[in-house]
C-alpha cells in the first residue's frame, strides 16, 4: 500500500498551478479558458477531496498531526480544515473567472497566480516555523498583488493593485522585523522552540519579544484585513476584478487567521506570555472591537455594493478575532471558541464568496455597482437574486442560514469564556449589519428596475449555485463542520 | 413523526410552488396547503397529551433526538404539542389555506413567488409552535420574519418599502433582546445545572428554585428580573403591546390583504404564545412581582388601541389598531395567572386569530371591489354586496363580543379570570378598565359600518361595483362558521387548553 504524503492537499494545489502554467506555455494564444478552468477546478477538487479524506478517514492527522521537514511544516486538523476551505473557494472563483475574464488576455497567468496563492495559503496554515510562515505569506501576497491589478488597462484595477502592494510591502516588512525580534529574543524560528523559550522565561529580552509579538500581529492583521492594517481592503476589493475580490476577502483572510491561530497559540503560549506582560489576548480584544465597529459602521454608509461588502468583510474579521480574543491560559473553553471562529471562516468562505460572485455577475451584465443599479434584478434574474439574498441574510446572521449558526457558536463560546461584554458589542454590530445588507435585498426585490441583461453565464451560475448550497446546506450539515473545527482547535492547545 | 412530515411537506410545497408558472400558482398553492390543514386537523382528533409541555406533562406526537453540541449544551430536535400549542397549530394551517384563497383576486403579479412565500411562512410557523428546544424554536421564530418581510415589501401598498423595513428591524431587534435575555438566564444563570436548552428542562430547572447563580455581576434575583424584562419587551413588540406597537399599523396598512390576515391572525400570537411559554411559565415569580405593571400595560393597550382605532378613517387601520386593543386582553389574562385568565388568554389568541383574519379579509374583499378603504369615500355597500357586508357585520359583532361567538367566550373567560386574580393588586379595577374598552370597540365599529355599509349607495367611481366572486366570499363564510362554532362550543379547544394551563396556575388537571 502506498501512503500518500501528509502534504498531499498542498502539493495538489501547487501541481495544479504548474499544470496550468505548462498548458499556457504550450498553447499561449488559446483564448478559450475552458481547459484552464477545467484543470483548476479538477485540481482544487482533488485537493479538497484529499484534505477532506485526511480529516475524516481516521488517518490520525486530524487529531495528532505530523511535522515534516525538520519541523518547519506541520499537517494537522487545523491545516487540513483550512486547506479544504481554500480549495473550495478556489473552485468557486475559478468557475466564476471562466465567464468573468472571457475574451481577456493572459488567462493562463490568471489561473496560475490564483492557484499559487492558494498553495501559499495552504502552506500558511501548515507553517510551523516563522521562516516558513514568511515565505508562505509572500507566496500568497505576490500573486495577489498581480491578481488585483490583473485588468491592467483598467485604472481602478491598477490603482487598487498599487495601493495593495504598497501597504502589503510595508506590513511584510513589519512582519519580518517582528520575526527577527522574536528570533533575537528566543533564539529560534520554530514555533515549538519559541514557545519553550517563552515558558522558560525571557529574562531581560521580554521587551524585545513583546515588540516582536506586536509586529507579528500587525503582519497578520494585514492579511486578515483587520484594524490597523485594513486600509487597503476597501480600495483593493473595489478596484479588483470581482472574482479576485471574492478570493482575497474569503480565502486570503482565512489564511491570515490560520497563521495567526497557529503562531499565537503554539508559538506564544498565552500563560507565560501574559505573565511576562505580553497579554496578546487583550491586544486582540481591542483589535476585535475596533475592527468590527469600524467595519460595520463604515459599511452602513457606503453607496457602492462592492465597497459595502469590503467593509463588511472587515467587520467579519472583527468577529473572527473573537476566536483569539476570548482565549485564556489553560481554559477549557479555548478549543470551542477558536473552533467556532474557524467554522465562521468556513461558512464565510461560501457566503462572502457568493456575494462577491453576484457582484461579478452584475459586472458581467454591465449593471453598475451602486445599490440603485441593482434595482429590480430580482424580477429579471430570480435565481441569482435568491442566491444573493441568501448570502446577504447569512452574512447578517439571520437564521436558519449558515452564518447564523457560526456566529451563534462563536458568541456562545465567547460568553462561556466570560467575555460577555465583547459579545454584546458583537451582537449590536451584527444587528446593525442587517440594515445595510437589507439595502441590497430591497433593491433586488422591492424596487423596479429596467435592465437589458444578457443570458445567464453558465459557469458563474454554477459557482453561485455551489456557494448557495454551501450556505443553505449548513443547516443540516453544520454539526460535522463545527465538530471538526473544534476538534482541530482543541488539538492545538493540547 | 407527523409534525416533521407536515413541516417538511410544507417546505417542499413552498419550493414547488415557487417553480410552477404564475397562472396556476394560486390553485397549486391552495391545493398543497390543504395537506398541512388536514394533517393538523387529524392531529387534533388524535390528540392524547395531558398537562403542560413545559412542566412535565405528556406530549402528543413527540420526537426527540440530538443534533449537535453548543458550548456544552446538547441541541436537540425536539417537537411535540400540548393543549396550548395544538390549537395554535390548527389555527396556522387553517388561516394559511384561507389566506391563500383570499389572495386569488388581489395578487396579480409574481404569483408563484407569493404563494411560495406564504407556504414557507406556514412551514416556519408550524415549526415555531411545535418546537420545544430553544435553538430549533429560535431558528423557526426568526425565519418566520423573512417571508413576511418580502410579502409586505414586494406586494404591499405605496409605502411598502418603509413598512417592510420597519417591520423587519423592529421585530428583529426585539428578537435579539429576547435572545440575549434568555441566553443570560440559561448560560449565565443556570450554568451547569442543565445539559440541554430544551424548554421543559429550562422551565423545570428554573421552577425548582435555587439553581440560578449570579452572572455579569448581577445577583440571581436581579438576573432573573433583567432576563424577564428583556424577554418581555422582546415579545411585547411582536404582540404588540402599546407603546411598542408603532410598526403594526404601517405593516398592516401596506401589507397585501392575505399577508395582513397572517400577520394579525398568527404572527401576533407568536408574541403572546412565547410570553406564556417563557415569561409566565419559566419565571412566574417575577411575573407576579411585576403584575401591576404588566396589567397596566395590558389595560393601557386595550384602551389606547381602541381610542386610536376610533380616530382612523381607513378601514384597514381601524382593524389594525383594534388588534392592539384585543391583544391587550390577552396580556391581561396572562398576567392574572388564574386558571380562567391564562386559559382564556390562550383561547382569545385563537378567537382573535379567526375574527381579525375575518375582518381583514372582509376589508380586503371590499377593497378589491371598490378600490378604496376610506370610510368617507363610500356608503351603502350593503346594497351592492349583500353577502360580503352581511359577513362583515357578523364579524364586527364577533369583535364586539356578541355571545355565541368566539370573541365573547375568550373575553368572558379573561374577565372572569382577571377579576379573581390574586396576583394583580386591585384586579377588579383593571378588569373594569379593560371592559370599558369593549364599549369603545363597539363605538368605532358601529360608526364605521353605519357610514360605509348602510344608507344610500355612493361611491365616486367609473367602474361597476357588484357582488364579490365566490372564491372571495367562501373563505369569509368558512371563517364566520368557525367563529360561531368556537363561540357555541368553546370546548372544542378550551378543554385541552385548561388541561395544559392547570399545572401552571396550581389547579388540578
Amino acid at each position: 500500500m502506498v501512503t500518500a504524503p501528509p502534504l498531499t492537499p498542498t502539493f495538489l494545489l501547487g501541481l495544479t498551478a504548474l499544470a496550468v502554467l505548462l498548458y499556457d506555455s504550450v498553447w499561449p494564444d488559446s483564448s478559450d479558458a475552458s481547459v484552464l478552468t477545467g484543470i483548476s477546478v479538477i485540481g482544487s477538487l482533488a485537493s479538497l477531496g484529499a484534505a477532506g479524506w485526511f480529516l475524516t478517514a481516521g488517518t490520525g492527522l486530524a487529531t495528532d498531526g505530523v511535522s515534516l521537514y525538520a519541523d518547519a511544516v506541520v499537517v494537522d486538523g487545523m491545516s487540513l480544515f483550512f486547506t479544504a476551505l481554500f480549495a473550495a473557494v478556489t473552485i468557486l472563483v475559478s468557475l466564476a473567472s471562466f465567464d468573468y475574464f472571457a475574451g481577456k488576455d493572459n488567462q493562463g497567468e490568471l489561473f496560475g497566480l490564483m492557484l499559487l496563492a492558494a498553495t501559499g495559503m495552504s502552506l500558511m496554515a501548515s507553517a510551523n516555523s516563522l521562516a516558513t510562515a514568511f515565505v508562505a505569506l509572500e507566496l500568497v501576497s505576490l500573486p495577489s498583488y498581480a491578481l488585483v491589478a490583473f485588468l491592467k488597462n483598467d485604472r481602478g484595477s491598477s490603482e487598487a493593485g498599487l495601493k495593495y502592494f504598497l501597504i502589503g510591502a510595508l506590513s511584510s516588512a513589519i512582519f519580518v522585523f517582528g520575526v527577527s525580534l522574536i528570533y533575537g529574543a528566543t533564539g529560534s524560528l520554530l514555533l515549538p522552540d519559541v514557545a519553550a523559550a517563552f515558558e522558560s522565561g525571557l529574562g531581560d529580552r521580554v521587551g524585545i519579544a513583546g515588540v516582536g509579538v506586536l509586529m507579528v500581529a500587525g503582519g497578520v492583521a494585514f492579511k486578515a484585513a483587520a484594524v490597523p492594517f485594513h486600509f487597503w481592503a476597501p480600495e483593493a476589493y473595489e478596484g479588483a476584478p470581482a472574482p479576485v475580490s471574492a478570493f482575497l476577502s474569503s480565502a486570503s483572510k482565512a489564511a491570515g487567521f490560520a497563521l495567526a491561530f497557529r503562531v499565537f497559540v503554539v508559538g506564544f503560549p498565552l500563560g507565560p506570555a501574559a505573565n511576562a506582560g505580553i497579554d496578546w489576548a487583550l491586544l486582540f480584544q481591542v483589535l476585535a472591537v475596533a475592527t468590527m465597529v469600524l467595519g460595520n459602521f463604515a459599511a452602513a454608509t457606503q453607496e457602492n455594493v462592492k465597497r459595502m461588502l469590503a467593509y463588511s468583510s472587515i467587520g467579519h474579521a472583527g468577529y473572527v478575532l473573537i476566536g483569539l480574543a476570548a482565549l485564556s491560559a489553560g481554559a477549557s473553553t479555548n478549543g470551542d471558541v477558536m473552533g467556532a471562529a474557524m467554522a465562521h471562516l468556513f461558512v464565510y468562505g461560501f457566503m462572502n464568496t457568493g456575494a462577491f460572485l453576484f457582484v461579478a455577475l452584475a459586472e458581467n451584465w454591465g449593471v453598475g455597482r451602486r445599490f440603485e443599479d441593482y434595482n429590480g434584478l430580482g424580477a429579471e434574474k430570480p435565481f441569482a437574486a435568491v442566491a444573493m439574498t441568501a448570502f446577504l441574510f447569512s452574512l447578517a446572521g439571520v437564521p436558519p442560514l449558515g452564518g447564523f449558526f457560526s456566529k451563534l457558536f462563536l458568541f456562545a463560546g465567547a460568553v462561556e469564556a466570560g467575555l460577555w461584554w465583547l459579545v454584546v458589542i458583537a451582537v449590536i454590530n451584527s444587528s446593525l449589519s442587517l440594515f445595510y445588507y437589507s439595502r441590497v435585498v430591497r433593491a433586488l426585490w422591492f424596487e423596479e428596475g429596467d435592465h437589458d441583461l444578457g443570458a445567464a453565464p453558465t459557469a458563474l451560475y454554477a459557482a453561485l449555485a455551489i456557494a448557495l448550497i454551501g450556505t443553505v446546506l449548513l443547516l443540516p450539515g453544520f454539526g460535522p463542520v463545527i465538530e471538526t473545527a473544534q476538534e482541530a482547535a482543541t488539538a492545538l492547545f493540547a | 413523526m407527523i409534525i416533521e412530515t407536515l413541516i417538511g411537506f410544507t417546505f417542499v410545497a413552498a419550493l414547488l410552488t415557487l417553480l410552477v408558472p404564475d397562472e396556476v400558482a394560486n390553485r397549486v398553492g391552495a391545493a398543497l396547503s390543504l395537506v398541512p390543514l388536514v394533517g393538523t386537523l387529524w392531529m387534533w382528533t388524535q390528540f392524547d397529551g395531558s398537562g403542560n409541555a413545559l412542566t412535565g406533562g405528556t406530549l402528543s406526537f413527540e420526537t426527540q433526538f440530538d443534533l449537535l453540541t453548543l458550548s456544552g449544551y446538547q441541541v436537540q430536535w425536539f417537537t411535540g404539542v400540548d393543549g396550548i400549542s395544538l390549537p395554535l397549530v390548527v389555527l396556522t394551517a387553517f388561516l394559511t389555506t384561507l389566506a391563500i384563497v383570499s389572495a386569488w383576486t388581489p395578487i396579480d403579479d409574481r404569483q408563484s413567488q407569493f404563494y411560495g412565500l406564504m407556504l414557507l411562512m406556514e412551514a416556519n410557523l408550524l415549526g415555531m409552535f411545535t418546537a420545544l428546544d430553544f435553538f430549533v424554536w429560535f431558528v423557526f421564530w426568526e425565519a418566520t420574519l423573512v417571508p413576511m418581510y418580502f410579502l409586505i415589501g414586494v406586494w404591499g401598498g405605496p409605502r411598502r418599502k418603509y413598512a417592510a423595513i420597519k417591520f423587519f428591524v423592529y421585530t428583529n431587534v426585539a428578537s435579539l433582546l429576547m435572545f440575549v435575555g434568555f441566553v443570560a438566564l440559561t448560560f449565565g444563570g443556570l450554568g451547569d445545572s442543565i445539559d440541554t436548552l430544551a424548554l421543559p428542562e429550562v422551565a423545570m430547572a428554573l421552577n425548582a428554585g435555587g439553581n440560578v447563580s449570579s452572572f455579569m455581576g448581577l445577583a440571581p434575583g436581579t438576573l432573573k428580573l433583567v432576563a424577564f424584562i428583556a424577554m418581555f419587551v422582546g415579545f411585547a413588540v411582536k404582540v404588540p403591546v402599546a407603546p411598542l406597537h408603532t410598526w403594526l399599523p404601517d405593516a398592516h396598512v401596506e401589507a397585501p390583504t392575505p399577508a395582513s390576515v397572517m400577520l394579525a391572525g398568527v404572527l401576533l400570537k407568536m408574541g403572546t404564545y412565547a410570553m406564556l411559554r417563557f415569561n409566565f411559565t419559566m419565571l412566574p415569580d417575577i411575573a407576579s412581582d411585576l403584575a401591576i405593571v404588566i396589567a397596566a400595560l395590558g389595560a393601557f393597550s386595550v384602551i389606547y388601541g381602541a381610542i386610536l382605532a376610533l380616530a382612523q378613517e381607513d378601514l384597514k387601520r381601524i382593524v389594525a389598531y383594534s388588534s392592539v386593543s384585543s391583544m391587550g386582553y390577552v396580556l391581561l389574562g396572562l398576567v392574572a395567572y388564574t386558571e380562567f385568565g391564562v386559559a382564556g388568554a390562550t383561547f382569545q389568541m385563537i378567537a382573535h386569530g379567526l375574527i381579525s383574519g375575518l375582518m381583514f379579509m372582509a376589508v380586503g374583499v371590499i377593497y378589491n371591489t371598490t378600490h378604496t378603504r376610506m370610510v368617507g369615500d363610500m356608503s351603502g355597500l350593503a346594497d351592492r354586496m349583500p353577502v360580503t357586508v352581511g359577513i362583515f357585520v357578523a364579524g364586527a359583532f364577533g369583535y364586539m363580543g356578541l355571545p355565541l361567538m368566539a370573541g365573547f367566550a375568550g373575553e368572558y373567560f379573561i374577565f372572569v379570570g382577571s377579576f379573581h386574580s390574586t396576583v394583580i393588586p386591585s384586579a377588579p379595577l383593571f378588569t373594569a378598565a379593560a371592559m370599558f374598552g369593549i364599549v369603545i370597540v363597539a363605538g368605532y365599529l358601529l360608526l364605521a359600518m353605519q357610514r360605509t355599509l348602510f344608507g344610500p349607495f355612493e361611491l365616486d367611481a367609473d367602474y361597476e361595483v357588484g357582488p364579490a366572486p365566490f372564491h372571495d366570499v367562501a373563505p369569509l363564510a368558512v371563517l364566520l362558521l368557525a367563529v360561531i362554532a368556537l363561540g357555541v362550543a368553546p370546548d372544542l379547544f378550551f378543554d385541552m387548553i385548561l388541561n395544559a394551563i392547570a399545572p401552571l396556575v396550581g389547579g388540578g388537571a
